[in-house]
C-alpha cells in the first residue's frame, strides 16, 4: 500500500480547495442561504408545518443533501479531469499507485470537501431556522456515505468526460434535476399519487428521506430502504470505478 | 554486469491500427547515457511509454532491474522518473507543491532536504513559491525534470528534453545530465539533435519505423560506420585523375583544385602514406590538405534511409 501517494493525492487536492476557498465555500453557503430566504422565509410562511416541523427546517437537510450531490460531483469530477486535460495524468500512470490508491486519495478529497460543505450549511441553516438533530450518529452517516458515493460518480463522470462540456452536462442535466426532484423542498406525500410511484424510481429520494429522518425522525419511505439504496449506489459507483481502471478505460492506450 | 532494463519482443498496435512498434529487443547498461535516436513517428515515445506503465505493451516483455514491469509494477515504477515531451505542468500549484507531490506518489515520505537540493540543482530554487504557470517555457521544462528527479530515482527517462529550449539552457541541461550520470543513474534520452546525442551519449539507439536498426558504443557506431575524406589542395589544377592512381579512390572538386580521398576508419592500414608518396613520384604538388570525419548526423540520416 502506497499510502505516501494516497497521502500526497488527497493532500495536493485540499490544498485545490483552500486556494480556491472562496468559491468552493462561499458559493454554495450564500445560494443556501437564498433558498432560505426565499422558500424558508418568503413563501415557506405561507405552509403550514410539513411532517410536524415547520416548513423551514424541513427544507434543511433537503438543501444539505442538494449541496452535497450536486458539488460532490462536480468537485471529484474536475479533480480527476483536469490532469487528463492539462496532461500531467502521467505522473499518475507512471506512478507505483494502484487504482484503489488513487481513489481513496482523489474520492477522499473531494468527499471531504463535501463533508466540510455540508457542515458549513447546516451552521448557516441554523442562523434563519431552529432545528434539531434527532440521530447525530445516522445524520453523519448518511453525511460521508452521500458524499463519498457521489465523489465516486463525479470521479467516473471526470474520467468519461472527453470534454468540459460533458464534463458540466451531467451534473446540469442529471444530477441537479434529480436533486430537486428527489423531495429537498417537498415530501414525496404531498405529490398525486402518479407522481408518487415515478418518484420513487429516483434514488435521490432515498437519500434525502434518510437524512431527513435523522432529523426529525419522520421519513417518506423506510429508513431501512435509504441506508440499502443508498449503498446499492456505492457498490455500482464501485464497480464502475474498478472496471475503469481494470480495463484502463479512457486513461490508458 | 545485469542490464538494468531488459526488452523482449516489445510489440505496439494502437486502436487505430497503427503499428507503433514492430518486435523491439533492448537491453539498457546499467550507469550509461543511451541515447534514442530517430525520426518523427519512429516508436521513441511509444517505447519509453510503455517501460514507465502509461502505455500497454500488445506483446513482449520488459523488465526494470530485474522487476517485471506487469508482475512487479510497483518495484519496477519506484525506480523510474519520467520527463515527458510536453510541457504538461499543474497550472496553479508552487514549484515547491507540485515537486513534493511527485515524491509523494512515487511513494516517498517527504524529505524538504532532497526537494531544496534538486531545486537548487536545477536553478529553482528562488522560484519555489511561484506557480507554475507563471514560469518561462525554459523553467518549466526545468520544473518537470525536478519532478522526475524528487523521488530520487535509478533511471531517468527524458523525452526530448532540450526541444524548444535556447542554447544556453540546452548546455546547462547536458551538465545536469552529466552529474546525474556521474552519481550513477542510467539516463535513457530520445532526441532527434543529433549534436545532443553525440555531445553527451555513451551509446546510441537508432530507432525507425518501430523498430531498432542498431544500438553501439557511440565511440563505436562513428568508429564503423564513419567515412573520413582528404582533400588536397592542388597546386596547378587537374583536368582527370591521372592514370597512375586508379588505384586509390579518388574525385576532383572544385574545378580541378581539389583532390578529395575517401578512406574508411574501420581499415587499419588508410593507405594516405602510400598516396601521398605515389602523389610526389609523379609531381603533382598540393599546398594543403585536410581531413574530415562524418558527422553522426550523416551516420543517422545514412542508416535511416537504407530501412526506408
Amino acid at each position: 500500500m502506497n499510502l505516501h501517494a494516497i497521502k500526497a493525492i488527497y493532500i495536493f487536492e485540499l490544498a485545490r480547495t483552500w486556494r480556491t476557498l472562496f468559491q468552493s465555500i462561499a458559493g454554495p453557503v450564500i445560494s443556501t442561504s437564498l433558498y432560505f430566504i426565499v422558500f424558508g422565509a418568503a413563501i415557506g410562511g405561507r405552509f403550514a408545518s410539513v411532517e410536524g416541523v415547520s416548513y423551514g427546517a424541513f427544507l434543511v437537510p433537503g438543501l444539505v443533501m442538494m449541496s452535497v450531490l450536486t458539488e460532490s460531483v462536480s468537485n471529484a469530477s474536475f479533480g480527476i479531469y483536469m490532469p487528463r486535460y492539462s496532461g500531467t495524468i502521467y505522473e499518475l500512470l507512471s506512478a507505483p499507485v494502484s487504482a484503489f490508491e488513487t481513489v481513496i486519495g482523489y474520492v477522499g478529497a473531494a468527499a471531504t470537501k463535501s463533508v466540510i460543505l455540508g457542515t458549513l450549511i447546516l451552521l448557516t441553516a441554523r442562523l434563519f431556522v431552529d432545528f434539531s438533530i434527532a440521530h447525530p450518529f445516522w445524520m453523519i452517516a448518511f453525511l460521508m456515505l452521500t458524499s463519498v458515493t457521489f465523489s465516486l460518480l463525479g470521479f467516473i463522470l471526470g474520467i468519461w468526460a472527453d470534454g468540459w462540456e460533458k464534463l458540466q452536462i451531467v451534473p446540469m442535466l442529471i444530477v441537479t434535476p434529480l436533486a430537486f426532484l428527489g423531495g429537498s423542498f417537498y415530501s414525496i406525500s404531498m405529490l398525486p399519487p402518479f407522481w408518487q410511484k415515478i418518484t420513487l424510481f429516483n434514488p435521490v429520494v432515498y437519500l434525502v428521506s434518510g437524512f431527513r429522518w435523522s432529523f426529525y425522525g419522520a421519513a417518506d419511505v423506510p429508513v431501512a430502504l435509504s441506508l440499502a439504496i443508498t449503498g446499492l449506489l456505492l457498490m455500482i459507483c464501485l464497480a464502475v470505478v474498478w472496471w475503469i481502471f481494470r480495463t484502463g478505460y479512457k486513461l490508458k492506450n | 554486469m545485469q542490464p538494468i532494463i531488459e526488452i523482449r519482443g516489445l510489440k505496439k498496435t494502437y486502436a487505430s491500427g497503427f503499428q507503433a512498434l514492430k518486435g523491439v529487443d533492448l537491453d539498457i547498461r546499467r550507469g550509461e547515457i543511451l541515447a534514442l535516436l530517430g525520426p518523427n513517428g519512429a516508436g521513441k515515445t511509444t517505447l519509453i511509454s510503455i517501460v514507465c506503465g502509461i502505455v500497454r505493451a500488445t506483446a513482449g516483455s520488459v523488465t526494470v532491474d530485474g522487476h517485471d514491469i506487469l508482475r512487479d509494477w510497483r518495484a519496477a515504477r519506484s525506480l523510474i522518473g519520467l520527463v515527458p515531451q510536453e510541457l504538461t505542468t499543474e497550472a496553479f500549484e508552487s514549484v515547491w507543491a507540485t515537486v513534493s507531490f511527485s515524491r509523494g506518489l512515487f511513494g516517498k515520505p517527504p524529505n524538504p532536504v532532497v526537494i531544496e537540493r534538486i531545486l537548487k540543482d536545477l536553478s529553482l530554487w528562488d522560484k519555489r513559491d511561484t506557480k507554475v504557470m507563471a514560469l518561462s517555457g525554459g523553467m518549466k521544462r526545468r520544473v518537470l525534470i525536478a519532478k522526475a528527479l524528487s523521488h530520487e530515482p535509478r533511471i531517468l527517462f527524458l523525452d526530448e528534453p532540450t526541444a524548444g529550449v535556447d542554447v544556453e539552457l540546452r548546455r546547462g541541461m547536458w551538465e545536469m545530465i552529466g552529474r546525474l550520470r556521474e552519481s550513477g543513474v542510467t539516463i535513457i534520452l530520445t532526441t532527434h539533435y543529433i549534436e545532443e546525442a553525440e555531445e553527451m551519449a555513451d551509446s546510441i539507439g537508432v530507432i525507425s519505423g518501430g523498430r531498432i536498426v542498431l544500438v553501439e558504443q557511440k565511440a563505436a557506431l562513428m568508429e564503423k560506420l564513419g567515412k573520413r575524406l582528404l582533400t588536397l589542395q592542388l597546386q596547378n589544377p587537374l583536368d582527370a585523375i591521372p592514370a597512375e592512381l586508379a588505384d586509390f579512390p579518388l574525385t576532383l572538386s572544385e574545378g580541378g583544385r581539389e583532390l578529395v580521398y575517401r578512406f574508411d576508419t574501420q581499415n587499419e592500414r588508410t593507405g594516405i602514406a602510400g598516396l601521398l608518396r605515389k602523389l610526389g613520384d609523379h609531381g603533382i604538388n598540393y599546398t594543403n590538405l585536410r581531413t574530415e570525419e562524418s558527422s553522426l548526423e550523416e551516420i543517422f540520416v545514412s542508416l535511416v534511409r537504407e530501412r526506408a
